[in-house]
């Protein structure tokens, strides 16, 4: 088990994203943040509080839950189902341009399963991917426009994120399976 | 979850809480543009119904294709009771086609276990006879639930034909489950013998019944299912016990009223009661869409044992 980010590089990563989007994007109105459930729910949160913290600008955030999108869902029926959770985007998000984050990019079946549902809510007018965490081994085709950090990773490893909201401390770490 | 829902016994408190939960996500789908998500795609569910419904068939229809799964309905219009045989075959014939699920609704008690011992197919008992109506349970839980946050410690009275009542079973079992003081009242004639060892109170006046509650529940005089007289005329019925606004100011001054559908208004409920301030009826109809969805994700999965 080894620490890859602490909590005071996981906080000074986000601002420094934050000043990434902001020099990226001349016009904050039309951009959005929606964090896939769970935990890209937080960091977008605090994404959105750092670019606050900078301009004042309030960016509007919303939560997706990409469960019912999965592409292994149904193929294996063995045990219970995975959990669905509530998607709650309460802005449109045509003609936006929308930051979708998460907290770690691996396969980018999540994130695919992610574009289909966004799709499915408008027809924003581009999609920008933002991690915390690309740990790579990818099996689609997919890049993440901001990353907060490169962690070289084998397949016999797992990434566990854990966030001051969900899990009471914030810390990212490498463990061997 | 197990193979099938046939009854409220089938699932675990934490089963009734998952399917609830599932649920509220689900509502969200229905508010979207575009109402649908691929959950189920590539899965046949056949809607199987031998008695008359517009309600649960259409809910249920909506559910399914809310999860893009293909659909099928089969509606065999006839109130006789159908032989044993009859529908095990009609069962077989459809199982012989790969359905995943079928949604049955049957005026025999029982049918859907008869169904559940012969086919692959997942059952989802949508109302079978006099016994249970699982997934109408579930919906009006989640109504409760949506208006007084949990169902622990609610009063909740069940006024009417209590006999002929398989949406009384399905939910005096899963109330009880949750915690609720259930209350079930109607005439003499109508209450099913037995019926207090349920763990229900059972009383014959609606203002004893009604009085403090919580949660006002009227169920349907079901006349199409009666071959006697179980009381003398429907307006002495609506006297004795219609739901009308003195005695609704009798419960909680939050009550929520409720009906499964389809209302006789005049017997059992006052047409400005069903249409009042404290009426949820309509409520109770756009979840049972997200119910249904809820439902028909979770029994799609694996069962323990798999």
């Amino acid at each position: 088990m080894a620490v890859v980010l602490d909590a005071d590089r996981i906080g000074r990563t986000l601002t420094r994203i934050a000043h990434e989007i902001l020099e990226r994007n001349r016009t904050l109105d039309e951009l959005a943040l929606i964090g896939i459930r769970t935990r890209g729910v937080p960091i977008a949160r605090r994404i959105a509080r750092a670019i606050h913290d900078v301009n004042g600008h309030d960016i509007p955030t919303g939560a997706l839950d990409i469960t019912l999108y999965r592409d292994d869902l149904m193929r294996h029926p063995v045990g219970a189902q995975p959990l669905v959770r509530r998607t709650e985007i309460p802005f449109s998000i045509d003609d936006r341009r929308i930051l979708l984050v998460d907290d770690v990019l691996y396969t980018g079946r999540t994130i695919r399963a992610a574009l289909d549902a966004l799709i499915e809510f408008g027809r924003p007018r581009a999609i920008q991917l933002v991690v915390l965490v690309d740990r790579g081994h990818r099996e689609l085709p997919i890049k993440a426009d901001y990353v907060g950090k490169n962690v070289p990773t084998s397949l016999s490893q797992s990434v566990q994120v854990h966030l001051d909201e969900i899990d009471g401390r914030d810390e990212v770490e490498i463990r061997e399976s | 979850m197990k193979k099938d829902l046939l009854s409220i016994a089938d699932l675990s408190r934490d089963e009734i809480t998952l399917i609830l939960d599932t649920a509220e996500a689900m509502r969200e789908i229905g508010q979207r543009p575009i109402k649908k998500v691929p959950t189920l795609r590539g899965k046949t569910v056949v809607n199987l119904f031998y008695e008359p419904s517009t309600r649960t068939r259409t809910s249920f229809e909506i559910a399914e294709k809310r999860l893009s799964a293909d659909t099928l309905n089969i509606a065999v219009a006839s109130s006789s009771v159908l032989k044993g045989e009859t529908l095990a075959d009609t069962a077989l014939n459809i199982e012989a086609m790969q359905p995943d699920m079928i949604v049955l609704r049957h005026a025999s008690s029982g049918a859907g276990h008869l169904l559940s011992r012969i086919c692959r197919s997942r059952i989802i008992n949508a109302g079978d006879g006099m016994h249970e109506h699982p997934t109408q349970a579930l919906l009006d839980a989640f109504t409760i639930r949506e208006h007084k946050r949990s169902l622990g410690g609610l009063k909740i009275a069940i006024v009417g034909d209590l006999l002929h009542s398989r949406v009384l079973r399905s939910n005096v079992r899963l109330q009880t489950a949750l915690g609720a003081e259930v209350w079930a009242c109607g005439p003499a004639t109508l209450v099913p013998p037995g019926l207090d060892r349920l763990g229900v109170r059972v009383s014959t006046s609606v203002d004893e019944a009604v009085e403090g509650a919580d949660v006002v529940m009227m169920l349907r005089i079901q006349q199409e299912r009666m071959s006697g007289a179980f009381f003398p005329s429907l307006r002495e019925y609506f006297n004795t016990f219609g739901l009308t606004s003195a005695r609704v100011a009798r419960a909680k001054p939050d009550v929520i009223i409720m009906h499964p559908g389809p209302m006789n208004r005049g017997v059992e409920i006052a047409s400005d009661v069903a249409d009042g301030p404290y009426s949820v009826i309509l409520e109770q109809v756009a979840n049972g869409v997200a119910v249904r969805m809820a439902v028909l994700y979770l029994l799609a999965g694996g069962q323990e044992g798999d």
